[in-house]
């Protein structure tokens, strides 16, 4: 049983394991999703993709921002059945900017690795000039499927 | 005419008959220069025996009718006065009017506020704050752009105003306004000729920036894409200015859309959410700091824990994952230089390094630095934090007192201090808050290594006094004294004289502590030095800038971080010295600053780890003073800050609240204790602190990754009848 001791103004409780197993009840106000104060995760409720998500990292406020922008909201709303397969351009930009910054954005094998860890999917099978895209890809797509109290933070 | 004709008929009957009593008065009385009040009388007395009244009547209207022709003249006069005047400044005006031909395009959006701007040249205009965003920086006198800008709708509005104000003042002020505008255009125009035939795209461009500034606050979109569509230009020009308008310097001056003053956390994040928000943004940082931006907490944490010798130098730690990062936002070569701010294709973030900015000009939307530079802005940001405060005792006690005291808060001070402990055999730290504890906590750790003694003393009774509840402050200091960390409590400092060589702090109760060297960990002043010249408000109660929920003081200026006394919705008016307020803050106003009109919403949280065995995280008003309620459970090894880290596989505590933020709790070489279960009673659980009985903060002790049930709980301000069940809600008897 949960013992209570009051010292002064303060009161303090100790609580076993079982007093606690009863569910709480203590009622929550329900959540409006549509709050417009409340703090956004990746996607807002309109389909845009919030940049200031503190999940992107510095990505879209750095040098290679723009292109990162540009490479990602392609991928956002691409409608093809590999999804962002259209975008490859975009992506090469935006490779091509990364790698003017190798101190900003960690090189290709690290990352690499990374992904194998925290992604679902599969690496394919591909030459390597498409294997950074596929990392991005990956990366993005990770977004997509995880629920985002697991999303993993930039590479 | 026909008044007057009417007004003289009337008159003279009257004349003749009020001047034949006034002869009569006056031989009687004698007077010679009472003419006037004998007259009065006379009048009454000859109308106030019968037959009177129509001679009263006619008196009245003599009087009425006089009044009237008198008040017409006036307004006549008045009238002409300022539909001259405003002729004359048309004809002014319509001389240089081919760079400003884009004005008919934007008169309706700025024909109101720029109603007053004529008006300002004329001393008595009242609304000298809705001008101040019309000015821009590269015009020197502040009237002629508001002038040149809009000469034909300024007309009307113009004139009636002038109309408005007291027909007597407008008299004068007309007189002057016209050789003030004479003078200050011909200045002008020499500067606008200079200026304009070398780069003819400047002078627009700001124009229609400060003709949608008046409306910035609702349209700041609509700002920044104006001033935005034309980034090819170069921003950054190095203006000329004319000596002779100008009242201010002869530097280079330059401008740029967003300048954060101050290179702290809450300007980084500033500066991360504006270029995240308005593409190709381009942001300034002027801080008086040496490096660019860096995070503080790992200065009294993690850094102390490094095991790599040249740590003071690198400034680089490894998080429990392994994983090092430095304490720097992001290397260099994350930023581009100021030089080429304007310049750069897709905007930047820039860091003026070594400039402190000692004048700010809000009407004229421009700051100035310590080496005269000027710089303009559309939107600032002050994020000046704040300055270590010393005890007056220690200030007064002299240079050899000053030398062997450390007032920590920035890197030079961690470095400065490292080399002070490898080389001191005593170290007292004065203050009993986080970064004292800190910091005792940290040194003690190295006293184990070497042959150092450290101490700490306050006046409260425990660690955390003001922070944590009295049964458990207690519990944290004999934790801390655990750490190897000789305690004073209850200690208020009286004198500290330097006496050979060593340093002895006299308490006010007698007792004597001699040593080495001081630590200062007494607060923080809040930097409010641009207060004065922008006129801004301090707030008295809690100190810093005033601002609102939105963390706005004024149009165009917002403050963020430690030095923000804001409007918080749901727990009232108050300032924090938190990094993630920083952070959040800082993200909160660079989103304003690029329209999102937000108040602060999202509750900042705050973490303290004092040694391997004490971690919590707290959000919301954590003072010792509330009503606490506390539900604990026992703890076992599991529930030290270490175990929360691995287990998660996150390297950063508080990367689940915030990215790149906080960083790991007290990394530890020794061995910490595994298998130990501790006997105390507070191993974990949750402490809620209460307000009219609804819970405005909450520490999580030894609990973590349940920060956003904690913030939920305070963002809803419900009354809950049985806090025990609110704590079930943690789950904190789960690993």
């Amino acid at each position: 049983m949960s013992s209570v001791r009051e010292e002064g103004k303060d009161r303090i409780i100790f609580v076993t394991k079982e007093d606690h197993a009863s569910p709480s009840s203590a009622e929550l106000v329900e959540e409006d999703p549509n709050d417009p104060y409340e703090e956004r995760g990746l996607i807002l409720p309109s389909g845009e993709i919030n940049w200031n998500c503190p999940c992107l990292g510095g990505m879209a406020s750095g040098p290679c921002g723009t292109e990162f922008k540009d490479a990602f909201s392609c991928f956002h709303y691409s409608k093809e059945e590999v999804k962002g397969s259209d975008c490859l351009e975009n992506f090469r930009a935006m490779q091509e900017c990364m790698q003017r910054y190798p101190e900003l954005y960690p090189q290709e094998d690290e990352k690499e690795q990374q992904q194998q860890q925290s992604s679902e999917t599969k690496p394919t099978s591909q030459d390597s000039a498409e294997t950074s895209e596929n990392g991005w890809w990956r990366w993005l797509l990770s977004f997509y499927k995880t629920p985002a109290s697991l999303w993993p933070t930039a590479p | 005419m026909l008044k007057c004709r009417t007004v003289w008929r009337t008159l003279a009957p009257l004349a003749r008959t009020s001047s034949t009593v006034c002869r009569q008065n006056a031989r009687r009385a004698g007077l010679n220069n009472g003419r006037l009040p004998a007259c009065v009388p006379a009048a009454h007395m000859s109308t106030a025996p019968a037959g009177g009244g129509r001679e009263n009547q006619l008196y009245v209207l003599l009087v009425g009718a006089t009044c009237v022709g008198g008040a017409i003249y006036a307004y006549r006069t008045v009238k002409g006065d300022s539909q001259r005047y405003q002729d004359r400044i048309d004809e002014i005006s319509s001389r240089p009017l081919k760079t400003f031909t884009e004005e008919p395009a934007t008169p309706t959006q700025s024909e109101p506020p720029a109603a007053p701007s004529p008006a300002e040249p004329s001393p008595p205009a009242p609304d000298a704050e809705i001008l101040a965003p019309i000015e821009t920086a590269d015009l020197p006198s502040a009237d002629e752009p508001a002038v040149e800008a809009s000469p034909q709708e300024a007309a009307e509005p113009a004139a009636a105003l002038i109309v408005e104000e007291e027909p007597p003042a407008a008299e004068p002020a007309e007189a002057r306004p016209g050789v003030v505008a004479e003078g200050h255009i011909q200045g002008y125009l020499v500067t606008l000729v200079t200026t304009i035939l070398p780069e003819p795209s400047p002078p627009s461009e700001p124009t229609p920036a400060e003709l949608t500034e008046p409306v910035a606050d609702s349209e700041s979109p609509a700002a920044e894409s104006a001033a935005a569509a034309k980034p090819a230009e170069p921003q950054l020009e190095a203006v000329t200015e004319s000596g002779d308008a100008s009242p201010a310097s002869h530097k280079v001056s330059s401008h740029t859309p967003y300048l954060l003053i101050g290179g702290g956390t809450a300007s980084f994040a500033a500066a991360r959410s504006i270029r995240a928000r308005d593409p190709g943004a381009r942001v300034l940082i002027v801080t008086d700091e040496l490096v660019p931006p860096y995070m503080r907490p790992p200065l009294s944490k993690e850094l102390w824990f490094s095991d790599d010798p040249s740590v003071t130098e690198t400034l680089r730690f490894k998080q429990w994952n392994g994983k090092e990062r430095s304490i720097y936002f992001q290397p260099p070569s994350f930023y581009i230089n100021a030089e080429e701010l304007g310049s750069a294709e897709n905007g930047g973030v820039a860091v003026l390094t070594g400039k402190k900015v000692v004048h700010m000009d809000v009407r004229g939307n421009k700051i100035k630095l310590d080496d005269d530079t000027e710089i303009s802005y559309d939107k600032c940001l002050i994020a000046t934090g704040g300055v270590p405060r010393n005890l007056q005792v220690i200030e007064r006690a002299g240079e050899e007192v000053m030398k062997r005291t450390t007032l920590f808060r920035k890197v030079e001070d961690f470095k400065s201090l490292d080399k002070v402990s490898r080389n001191v055999k005593s170290i007292t730290i004065i203050g009993g808050g986080f970064l004292g504890s800190e910091l005792a906590c940290a040194l003690g750790r190295r006293s184990t290594e070497s042959d150092l003694e450290v101490i700490q003393m306050y006046p409260e009774k425990g660690n955390m006094g003001k922070v944590l509840p009295e049964y458990l402050s207690n519990w944290t200091t004999e934790k801390v004294k655990k750490e190897g960390v000789k305690i004073i409590s209850e200690a208020l400092v009286k004198s500290v004289v330097s006496k050979d060589d060593k340093l002895e702090i006299q308490l006010k109760d007698g007792r004597l502590v001699k040593t080495d060297h001081i630590v200062a960990a007494v607060g923080l002043e809040p930097n409010v030095d641009l207060a004065k010249s922008a006129g801004l408000e301090v707030d008295s109660d809690f100190g810093g800038f005033r601002v609102n929920a939105e963390l706005q003081a004024r149009s165009n200026i917002w403050v963020a971080g430690d030095a923000a006394c804001f409007y918080d919705i749901r727990l009232g008016r108050r300032r924090v010295e938190h990094h993630d307020h920083a952070v959040v803050s800082g993200r909160l106003a660079g989103e304003n600053m690029t329209g999102a009109n937000k108040p602060y919403w999202h509750q900042s949280m705050f973490w303290s780890d004092l040694g391997p065995d004490v971690g919590y995280e707290a959000i919301g008003i954590v003072d010792s003073s509330l009503p606490t309620v506390g539900v604990f459970a026992k703890a076992t090894a599991k529930d030290t800050p270490k175990a929360a880290t691995e287990e998660s596989g996150t390297g950063i505590r508080s990367e689940s609240e915030t990215e790149h933020t906080a960083s790991s709790p007290v990394a530890s070489s020794a061995p910490s204790p595994t298998g130990v279960q501790h006997k105390d009673e507070y191993g974990k659980g949750v402490i809620f602190y209460l307000r009219d009985k609804v819970v405005v903060g909450i520490i999580l002790w030894n609990v973590f990754n349940r920060m956003p049930i904690a913030r939920k709980i305070i963002k809803d301000g419900e009354e809950h009848a049985d806090l025990n069940e609110v704590a079930k809600l943690f789950n904190i008897h789960d690993d």
